[in-house]
């Protein structure tokens, strides 16, 4: 085993530590803005000038954006008119001051949140084991068989990758909706089952596994079943595990799909419920960061004993000749 | 043997999942948004078919092209500048140092963290007045800038930002891969003398090629399809149209304006334009894979 704190890592650390400020800021800034108020938020940093842009609904409706700048404009009059009144006038309506949690309670009483998270993880967990499954099937034939096709159906795969999403909506709530599933969990779920990137994925750590011992075991007379769950699964532990956090993440920060596919308060999941800030009354940074903090940090944590995991599967893992 | 396996249909028991849910959700809808490529139609009325109509007004589209070249600048830039740090960070988080896992966690939270909450962040770093950007520049003394709203310098803006947000995800993916790597090539080739150089030439790079295949042909095929930044940080393509790329132009075309054939049209040759990427990678550049 290796000794830890060799003096000559010092260089590599730091290294790693400039990088990992500049990696960190912005999760930083993230969380300390959602411990301000939004007076503060607006006025410490007078670029709010950027932010309004950002403030639109994050998807197709021609309508909602101009009722946001109706909303705006009365808004501006509003406050022009609040400026215009006596200064100890203005202040009778402060009533209660700030206090550091505001945001997260205001966050969470705003939304159904706890309804949201348990539709997240219900989906994300489904998604992620199953399509982990599919994939690793997928992956071992592509990877140790050779089979009529091969490379049309590996191109083919890949092809779907290559129309972006946008393009793919309207075909994709047409066909579910013959099928019934617009504002079902099925939707959420099934067309995520398969994963083109997934397979591709493991299909490049298949690879480096021996195909010696893959005509060996089957010589002895080992199934092919038998080879993809004794041997392969085994041995691929430390990459199912990243795909694993990978596909865990994309389900978990998709947006535009749920967005599409459910209008059902019960069925949405934490993104769709994130972007009701900023496209309700203009956008509440404080609340926004907040909730965003709040879906973000059980993935930093759980990446965090995640990849513990996976250090030490990596470790446990015999195959290195 | 090998003529045996040539048969091989059964192959297709391990694919079937995969490739039925694949062909019901993301390949059928392809041809059917290939159908629509076609028609002109704006979504309520009735499709109308102008045959390659759709095709030959984007050909004669300056500001379609002005989209390519700016996706095409953006690829370009972006998947080799990503590769390179994300090999160089791979390569120092797999030291035996301590605190490793903290570091991977620290390296994957722009990955974690939603575009959304990032491009907020960005565009105050970027802001011409108050950009932590410009300040540090200034003790250089460096002129300020307005980043995202310079039309020379609004792209390399959103390609900085973006290789920023994407790196942990590759870093992850290179050292999975370096770790498969035997330790006891590289004590052979210290016993032989090789410098760090020399054993990086000869046995990381050849042996993490599988790796940086996957990586460079999944950024590939991502990076020709950039939005969400681009949406966010640059609306309405940015100063001059710098940064319209062909997706954001497809959308605006579609969702905005309601041309949803074109729009297709314009999606597909983005696909064509990705697939034939692609197919070249899989049967020119992969023959310089080293699988075991």
């Amino acid at each position: 085993m290796f000794k830890f704190k060799h003096p000559e890592y010092a260089p590599v650390h730091v290294l790693l530590i400039l990088g990992s400020i500049f990696m960190l800021f912005p999760f930083i800034w993230m969380i300390a803005t959602s411990f301000k108020s939004q007076d503060e938020i607006l006025t410490t940093s007078k670029s709010i000038v950027l932010l309004p842009d950002l403030a639109r609904p994050s998807f197709l409706n021609g309508e909602e954006e101009t009722a946001r700048i109706e909303r705006k404009k009365e808004e501006a009059k509003a406050w022009q008119a609040e400026q215009a009144r006596p200064q100890a006038e203005r202040n009778k309506k402060i009533q209660a001051p700030f206090h550091w949690f505001d945001n997260y309670l205001f966050a969470l009483k705003a939304q159904p949140f706890y309804r949201f998270f348990l539709n997240t993880i219900f989906v994300t967990i489904t998604v992620t084991t199953v399509s982990l499954f599919f994939a690793s099937l997928a992956a071992y034939a592509f990877a140790f068989f050779n089979f009529p096709f091969k490379n049309a159906m590996f191109m083919m795969m890949l092809g779907t990758m290559m129309l972006p999403q946008q393009a793919l909506l309207i075909p994709n709530y047409i066909f579910l909706s013959k099928l019934g599933w617009v504002n079902t969990y099925m939707a959420l779920i099934v067309p995520w089952l398969a994963s083109a990137y997934s397979v591709f994925f493991l299909r490049q750590f298949f690879l480096q596994l021996p195909k010696d011992l893959f005509e060996a075991a089957t010589i002895d007379g080992c199934t092919r079943f038998q080879f993809y769950y004794k041997v392969v699964l085994p041995l691929s532990i430390p990459s199912m595990v990243t795909l694993g956090i990978f596909s865990f993440l994309a389900n978990w920060n998709s947006f535009v799909w749920p967005l599409i596919v459910t209008n059902d308060t019960n069925l949405r999941v934490i993104q769709v419920g994130l972007s009701y800030f900023s496209s309700e009354a203009g956008t509440r940074w404080g609340p926004l960061m907040a909730a965003s903090t709040m879906t973000i940090l059980p993935l930093v944590i759980g990446y965090f004993l995640a990849q513990k995991q996976f250090v030490e599967s990596q470790a446990t893992t015999g195959m290195k000749e | 043997m090998a003529n045996k396996r040539k048969k091989d249909w059964g192959a297709y028991l391990y694919l079937m999942p995969t490739v039925v849910i694949l062909v019901a959700f993301h390949v059928l809808p392809i041809f059917y948004s290939l159908a629509v490529s076609f028609y002109e139609w704006d979504l309520i009325g009735q499709p109308e078919y102008v045959g390659v109509g759709n095709y030959s007004r984007l050909f004669d589209d300056p500001m379609f092209y002005k989209s390519l070249w700016n996706t095409v600048y953006y690829a370009a830039v972006s998947v080799p500048l990503s590769i390179l740090f994300s090999l160089i960070i791979a390569m120092l988080l797999n030291n035996p140092i301590s605190a490793i896992g903290l570091y991977r966690t620290i390296y994957f939270i722009p990955v974690i963290t939603s575009i959304n909450a990032v491009a907020i962040v960005w565009n105050f770093i970027y802001h011409p007045d108050f950009g932590l950007l410009n300040k540090i520049l200034a003790i250089f003394s460096i002129d300020p800038r307005a980043w995202l709203q310079d039309p020379v310098w609004a792209m390399p803006a959103i390609i900085f930002m973006s290789v920023w947000k994407g790196l942990g995800h590759n870093v992850i993916i290179f050292l999975a891969g370096l770790q498969n790597i035997p330790r006891h090539l590289y004590e052979a080739a210290r016993i032989d003398g090789a410098s760090r150089w020399q054993q990086f030439r000869h046995i990381t790079w050849p042996l993490l090629s599988p790796t940086t295949f996957f990586i460079f042909t999944i950024s590939t095929i991502g990076s020709f399809q950039v939005f969400s930044q681009v949406y966010m940080m640059t609306p309405r393509g940015g100063p001059l149209k710098s940064t319209m790329v062909v997706v954001y132009y497809l959308y605006r075309k579609a969702f905005e304006q309601f041309e949803f054939g074109y729009a297709l049209a314009a999606a597909f040759v983005l696909f064509m334009i990705i697939f034939a990427c692609t197919l070249f990678n899989k049967l020119y550049l992969e023959k310089k894979v080293h699988y075991s």
